[in-house]
């Protein structure tokens, strides 16, 4: 099911893209693995667009992915390390330039998101793999004068089975690569895998506790200058007029532009560039949304609730089976935007020239920035070199093109490399936040305590109007409604109504989109429906689940290592909730105490089961659950973005926080052994933790947590 | 007119406003970027390097209250990454993306120089100024106590 639904979906985008954007990203070629073959690498040969191998075998992994802490690089190099019998200890990587052939089978475009590296990458890269080892296999055979069946690999060598002879792929590659590329190489067993499905130690850790890892910040050209930019505090504001002069004065300030996006100043430091900026005078034309507030976007909200929306999901007829039901429940959920606040403030360098220009980028999607570039300077894609540094986080925002367009504007207007970066309060104010969004629902269930009737409102922004607008159609965004309209319980009679509504915040792809907020919103919900049903929360969901074998696998797994039988300490509570995402399936068990003197409440321990098929590392799994749940739970617990006069009211760590070491649980993780088609893992572990902590407390309280983030009334 | 200051070991000397911030030398004056910026206002810990063996932020520190001083970064706390506490971070798995986890070893590495055999609440009390987006905090404090025993020999 997971693979019929991710091809829809790249059918989908792909669609979307080359229509609705108005980019023509080119002929989509799957399984084009063979692209580049003999193609001469700078020390070596290239037998495919991934695979370079240098004389003394060292073999070069070419990344067509960012590495944004979700250890892809490691996952990629274990894949091709086993199906092509490669020395561990003679793989390097490097990450692709911006090209056709590096593309996102999912995407159709070149990009990293929504959970798709493995799912979309597992079995091209494989096959490429295992295509070169047969051609490395036939160019040694033919040296040999034997049969390609008289030999085998390992070790980065061909080896005579019969002789013990070896040869190094370093000195077959060259006549390997002019070799007809076969169509359907012989695939390694499963059983014979070294690495992949057994935890593998990551292999840029080595470089990222030395301060040698390059991120987007760190890049350093000759003549380099450096950017900062004021950006109209109001989302949609423009810039009326600015006076330079003290902006000038400023020691090490080179020159003032005015940008898309706003003023920038360039100088030769980043702190001369901030100083600079800040002495800026700007008037501002603040538009449309000068005057709006996060309380006028829930009266919004509120007054669209009243309407009915476009219809998401409709299993028999909700409305009508409502009447005749015993007992009815309703309740209205609401989230607010959320910054994504990646560690690396955005930033990105640009080297405009007049026969060419590269973009040095922490980018998540190289299409884009190379497009941008294009555009930007009207030299043809190709002259546009990006190169893609490592990530100091993602989480979505880098999916965006704003700090791109912004260094291929400053480079071109001074004629020099320039790199701008964001301060803190740039980044926290200028993000594309994580939709708030409001959900009504409406239940009823039978007088057994089943639900035979639910129904569910979604009022909220759409992220796909302006990313992919060719791909919301009657008013949908599968975004919007995920998470709700994918609900996997037994109830008969299941409508889903999305209201589009536009707040004048820009919204984007937050960790695992709308299954962030919808998650919650319906994990709530149905511990709410348990309590109306006089059920135990674990039992109910279990009663509910008879048709999805995975997801009751994961809960029944979670409830037997929480041990959710057994009773706990006086003071501790427990909450469970459990939300498949990206082809994956996460429960999640939090135990939790309030202090109900303080209103505080501490997340003890967290025991998470995660069934994502079958997997390649299962320590990147476990690390990725670990840290989708602290970000998860920062949101649970902290996250709020307002907006008062059009702007955003926090601006760094003091007024927006995050989980500090100190409020960080213990997360066990369990993994389910499936054979299942693979399932994403970047995002799926933050889903379940904060409905899980909120039903903990609705346990403890007997009050539903029915708003984000969790508040001291919640806690009397 | 020039700050100078020992910065790993070597007498360094450079000639920028006096109160340019310790980060912004090290990073462009200097291009030793294994120093990271993440907040400029000391909440986040991402700029951590040491001055004098104390954990400093060095985004609020203008260079010229470190003239004379001793200060080390990720660049110089090993050549190799052989300190106990970035062995300890591979060996347990540490970084995601990596990008806090200079200052996280920075901080960690000054904790376990003046308490070789911390308790959970030092590490709280000592780490809790670093942020981790990616939410490394179990590994880190797994991380630090295996150090502890690195550095004791064990």
């Amino acid at each position: 099911m997971a693979t019929a639904s991710i091809l829809d979906r790249r059918e989908f985008l792909r669609k979307s893209v080359a229509g609705g954007a108005g980019l023509v990203i080119g002929v989509y070629l799957p399984g084009k693995y063979e692209a580049l073959a003999g193609t001469p690498a700078k020390d070596g040969a290239a037998i495919n667009a991934w695979v370079q191998i240098a004389p003394d075998d060292t073999t070069t992994l070419v990344i067509d992915k960012s590495e944004m802490g979700q250890g892809i690089n490691t996952a990629l190099t274990m894949i091709l390390a086993d199906e092509l019998d490669l020395d561990w200890k003679k793989i390097k990587t490097e990450f692709a330039p911006a090209a056709p052939q590096y593309f996102n089978p999912v995407f159709g475009l070149q990009g990293t998101g929504g959970s798709t590296s493995i799912r979309g990458s597992w079995e091209p890269l494989a096959k490429a793999g295992a295509a070169a080892r047969e051609m490395l296999i036939a160019t040694a055979a033919k040296q040999w004068n034997v049969e390609p069946s008289a030999c085998h690999t390992e070790n980065s060598a061909v080896v005579n089975t019969a002789s013990g002879k070896r040869i190094g792929y370093g000195a077959l590659v060259e006549e390997a690569a002019k070799l007809p590329v076969p169509a359907s190489p012989k695939r390694k067993d499963a059983k014979d895998y070294k690495f992949v499905g057994k935890a593998t130690k990551r292999i840029d850790s080595s470089i990222k506790v030395s301060g040698k890892a390059e991120f987007g910040i760190d890049v350093r050209r000759p003549k380099m200058l450096h950017a900062a930019v004021s950006r109209c505090p109001v989302f949609g504001g423009k810039v009326k007029s600015f006076d330079a002069t003290k902006a000038k004065a400023v020691p090490g300030v080179k020159s003032v532009v005015q940008v898309s996006t706003g003023v920038a100043v360039v100088a030769d430091n980043t702190w001369s560039a901030m100083q600079g900026r800040n002495a800026l005078q700007i008037a501002w034309d603040e538009g449309t949304n000068a005057k709006n507030s996060s309380d006028a976007i829930r009266k919004l909200y509120q007054g669209r609730m009243e309407q009915s929306g476009a219809i998401a999901r409709k299993d028999g007829d909700a409305d009508g089976a409502m009447g005749g039901t015993a007992k009815k429940v309703e309740a209205v959920y609401e989230v607010p935007f959320l910054a994504h606040a990646t560690m690396e403030p955005m930033n990105c360098t640009a080297d405009v020239r007049a026969d060419g220009c590269d973009i040095f980028a922490p980018t998540q999607f190289q299409t884009f920035a190379q497009i941008n570039g294009a555009k930007l300077t009207g030299l043809k894609p190709e002259q546009v070199k990006v190169h893609t540094t490592y990530l100091g986080g993602g989480f979505g925002r880098r999916a965006e093109s704003d700090f791109i367009i912004e260094a291929v504007e400053l480079s071109k207007a001074a004629g020099a490399p320039v790199q701008v970066t964001w301060s803190r309060e740039d980044d926290m104010q200028h993000d594309y936040y994580r939709p708030a969004v409001m959900v009504k629902f409406w239940a009823g269930l039978d007088d057994k305590g089943a639900p035979v009737a639910w129904k569910s409102r979604i009022v909220g922004p759409s992220i796909m109007s302006r990313f992919f607008p060719g791909s919301v159609k009657n008013g949908l965004d599968d975004t919007a409604t995920e998470g709700i309209a994918t609900l996997k319980y037994d109830v008969p009679n299941f409508l889903v109504e999305y209201l589009l509504t536009e707040p004048g915040v820009p919204v984007g792809f937050w960790r695992s989109v709308g299954n962030s907020h919808n998650g919650y919103i319906a994990e709530c919900f149905v511990d709410e429906l348990a309590k109306a049903a006089g059920k135990d929360p674990y039992e109910f969901r279990r009663g509910l689940l008879s048709k999805d074998a995975r997801q009751r696998g994961v809960l029944e797994l979670a409830a037997e290592k929480a041990g959710w039988s057994k009773p706990l300490p006086a003071g501790r509570y427990r909450g469970i909730a459990v939300v498949e995402s990206f082809g994956s399936y996460v429960a999640e068990v939090a135990e939790i105490s309030i202090d109900r003197k303080a209103h505080t409440v501490q997340v003890h321990r967290v025991v998470a089961t995660v069934d994502c098929g079958r997997h390649v590392n299962p320590e990147t799994i476990r690390a990725q659950i670990e840290g989708g749940i602290i970000y998860g739970l920062t949101a649970a617990l902290k996250g709020e973005i307002t907006i008062a006069n059009g702007r955003v009211e926090q601006a760094n760590f003091n007024d927006y926080d995050m989980v500090r070491i100190n409020e960080a649980p213990q997360v066990e993780v369990h993994i389910v052994d499936s054979n299942d088609g693979p399932g994403g893992i970047g995002e799926p572990g933050t889903p379940p933790i904060a409905p899980a902590v909120c039903n903990a407390i609705f346990a403890a309280t007997g009050k539903p947590v029915r708003r984000l983030p969790i508040k001291a009334e919640d806690l009397a | 007119m020039g700050t100078t200051f020992t910065l790993n070991g070597k007498s360094t000397t450079v000639d920028v406003d006096p109160q340019m911030p310790l980060l912004w030398v090290l990073r462009d004056t200097l291009n030793m970027t294994g120093t990271k910026f993440g907040c400029g206002m000391a909440l986040c810990g991402a700029c951590t390097v040491h001055i004098n063996g104390e954990a400093t932020r060095s985004c609020i520190t203008p260079v010229s209250s470190v003239a004379g001083k001793k200060i080390t970064t990720i660049e110089g706390l090993s050549a190799d990454a052989s300190h106990p506490v970035q062995k300890a971070w591979i060996e347990e798995d540490v970084p995601q993306c990596g990008y806090c986890q200079s200052g996280q070893i920075m901080s960690a590495a000054a904790l376990l120089a003046k308490k070789p055999n911390p308790t959970d609440a030092d590490i709280d009390d000592a780490m809790s100024g670093n942020i981790c987006r990616c939410g490394t905090y179990q590994r880190i404090r797994k991380a630090i106590h295996h150090a502890a025993s690195l550095q004791a020999g064990k």
